[in-house]
């Protein structure tokens, strides 16, 4: 489990206590349960009542792997809802201007040097099944759950910024500034390195869909789990096919691309 | 006088440190786009220089040259200190310093970065070592073994530094195996010019003799190492200029890249380069120890450039995303984007140098590093 789980699962059996539960409490010590041992530990004669989110012990596992589709025929030039989306839904916001700023997903306009065709699409982590970041990260804070979405652990990020160095695809952003307000399902801070998520707290949560695939009125992007042959994004991948941005990396990408 | 000198840089390095982890990295010129700055430069590079300021000490330990001898113990403590000065810079820098522990405990041994840790600390230990053979007569027996050891973990430990950059697949100035090498030769120039600047200053000082003999050896073997690294930087470039696709970053570095261009050419090539090969090869144009003194100041300005151009003009030309099509973001995709060092970075990179130059004098007061003279007729005496 990684520690991003670890504390998000600390915070809500924090929140979840409650007096006048004695019996419940009972039942579940002595079932032995993984949230109450640990909840015992950090708060001695505190009550313990059911959580409403994904069980802490139930792990990820590599029959999923969480990817994007996108179709960038449909995304509109102009439009910029998934990034809006994406920021709100994560605490993002202007601080120094776009040299610092921290962007998890951006707009990217393509133009044929040539013939002057071009392609919008929006760009973010690519979530590579070998990521260059997780490689050279000295102390692995850069990491890949086995569900495919790659994350940094704020625990034990030192700042090195390596991993900037090393994405083919300028997904990542340094924190530059101090930060105040972050949500408590996006942990972020100054002096350390952070991504696109996948909306990973959205996918442990059983929503199905991230911020941005959410926001997308043109259905440009589409979310789902590459391993399940049946999920749409198989199936539209398997009939038109899609493409990842700088394939002869040989990375294979989490996220696919059509009409590029 | 020095030490308060070198005390200021040290003071100012260490408001800067401060300032810059209060307030955070958005004080200095480095951005989400140009991700490492002149503290980098100064880091890579006196962490380069220190590998190879153990040249003089191999060279009489490992290859057994008598007249180096008397010098060895200076090679090994300059050595310790570029380390410890650029590695101040590197770890002052970092998002986190707070977490150099974490750095210390958690190892993901995929990293070249993580290596180098390693590599860096086993450096301290072992020309630690090396450095006790060298003072220590009952344990001088042990000197040839610990100058082979600490010889071959330089060599290993140059390569994991031009492998953090040989590594970088994603980056066109990068992602090139000749790095560790080149990095290899960088050290040995960049490191051997700054132990001919400090062995003469020190013998100077302390008013002993350095004869001419011993400057025209290391003198001359400045000049070998000076020519091999513009060699290596030749068939770095010449390799890319054969191929299409690195066409656009060769261009931007040697035709249009501003700044990177002039700190290239004239910066790497005739400053650090050219120049310094006509003072130390060209005939009767003065004194060796002025030959050497010049070359090497101008060998030093000269390596700073090229780390300034492979570190930072690198980073400043954007990467293909898909070729044949040019790209546009708001996140400065597709650019040429413009880095300007902050008086932050620098302080920081002038602190690092001043911190090491005083380990350096104040080993010198303390131990006995130097011998008593190097006249000619003594320097003969032992070839």
């Amino acid at each position: 489990m990684s520690h991003l789980d670890q504390e998000t699962d600390m915070k809500n059996t924090a929140k979840s206590s409650a007096p006048n539960k004695i019996d419940q409490y009972r039942r579940r010590f002595l079932g032995g349960s993984v949230a109450a041992v640990a909840g015992v530990a950090i708060a001695p004669g505190v009550f313990l009542q059911t959580v409403n989110a994904k069980p802490a012990d139930q792990e990820v596992t590599a029959n999923n792997r969480w990817g994007l589709l996108i179709d960038t025929t449909k995304c509109a030039s102009g439009c910029s809802d998934c990034v809006s989306a994406c920021n709100k839904e994560h605490g993002l916001r202007e601080i120094h201007g776009p040299e610092t700023d921290a962007q998890w997903i951006r707009k990217v306009t393509l133009k044929n040097k040539s013939t002057g065709h071009t392609i919008n699409l929006p760009m973010m982590c690519q979530h590579c099944e070998k990521p260059p970041c997780v490689d050279v990260c000295p102390t692995g804070a850069s990491f890949r759950r086995v569900d495919g979405i790659v994350l940094v652990d704020k625990h034990i990020c030192i700042g090195c910024r390596y991993c900037m160095m090393a994405c083919p695809y300028k997904a990542r952003s340094f924190i530059h500034e101090t930060l105040t307000d972050q949500l408590p399902h996006a942990p972020r801070g100054k002096g350390t390195v952070e991504s696109c998520t996948l909306c990973v707290h959205k996918v442990d949560r059983g929503d199905g869909n991230t911020a941005c695939a959410e926001a997308c009125s043109h259905g440009a992007i589409l979310f789902g789990d590459l391993n399940d042959r049946s999920s749409e994004i198989s199936r539209r991948l398997a009939t038109t096919g899609g493409r990842e941005l700088r394939a002869e990396l040989g990375l294979n990408l989490g996220v696919r691309y059509q009409g590029l | 006088m020095l030490l308060a000198i070198l005390g200021f840089f040290i003071l100012l390095g260490f408001i800067s440190f401060v300032t810059m982890e209060h307030e955070g990295h958005h004080i200095t010129g480095m951005t989400n786009q140009v991700i490492w700055g002149l503290p980098h430069v100064f880091a890579i590079f006196l962490i380069v220089a220190a590998s190879g300021a153990l040249n003089v000490a191999s060279i009489a330990s490992v290859f057994n040259q008598k007249m180096y001898k008397p010098l060895s113990r200076l090679s090994g403590v300059l050595a310790l200190a570029l380390l410890a000065g650029g590695l101040v810079i590197l770890v002052l820098d970092l998002g986190r310093p707070d977490r150099l522990i974490v750095a210390m405990t958690y190892y993901n041994f995929k990293s070249i970065f993580a290596w180098n840790i390693i590599l860096y600390n086993g450096f301290f230990l072992i020309v630690g070592i090396y450095l006790w053979t060298m003072l220590d007569w009952k344990v001088e027996k042990f000197s040839r073994i610990a100058g082979t050891t600490a010889f071959i973990w330089r060599l290993i430990l140059t390569t994991g530094t031009g492998s953090i950059f040989g590594f970088l697949v994603a980056r066109q100035a990068y992602d090139a195996a000749i790095m560790a090498p080149m990095f290899i030769i960088m050290s040995f120039s960049f490191g051997l010019a700054i132990y001919l600047l400090v062995l003469m200053a020190s013998f100077k000082w302390t008013q002993r003799e350095l004869g001419d003999v011993v400057i025209k050896r290391l003198k001359n073997l400045l000049g070998v190492f000076v020519a091999a690294t513009l060699y290596f930087s030749l068939a770095y470039h010449l390799t890319n200029l054969y191929a299409t696709e690195h066409h656009g970053i060769q261009s931007y570095i040697l035709l249009h890249g501003g700044v990177y261009t002039l700190m290239f050419w004239v910066g790497q090539v005739l400053i650090g380069s050219i120049i310094p090969l006509l003072l130390l090869y060209w005939p009767n144009i003065g004194s060796n120890p002025f030959r050497a003194v010049a070359a090497s100041a101008l060998v030093i300005l000269g390596g700073l450039a090229m780390l300034y151009v492979i570190v930072i003009g690198g980073q400043t030309y954007p990467m293909t995303l898909v070729p044949g099509y040019e790209a546009t973001s708001s996140f400065l995709d597709g650019e040429i984007v413009s880095y300007t060092p902050s008086i932050w970075e620098l302080m920081l990179g002038m602190g690092g140098v001043a911190l090491a130059l005083t380990i350096v004098f104040a080993a010198l007061k303390l131990f006995r590093l130097l011998p008593v003279s190097l006249s000619d007729e003594v320097a003969t005496g032992l070839k």
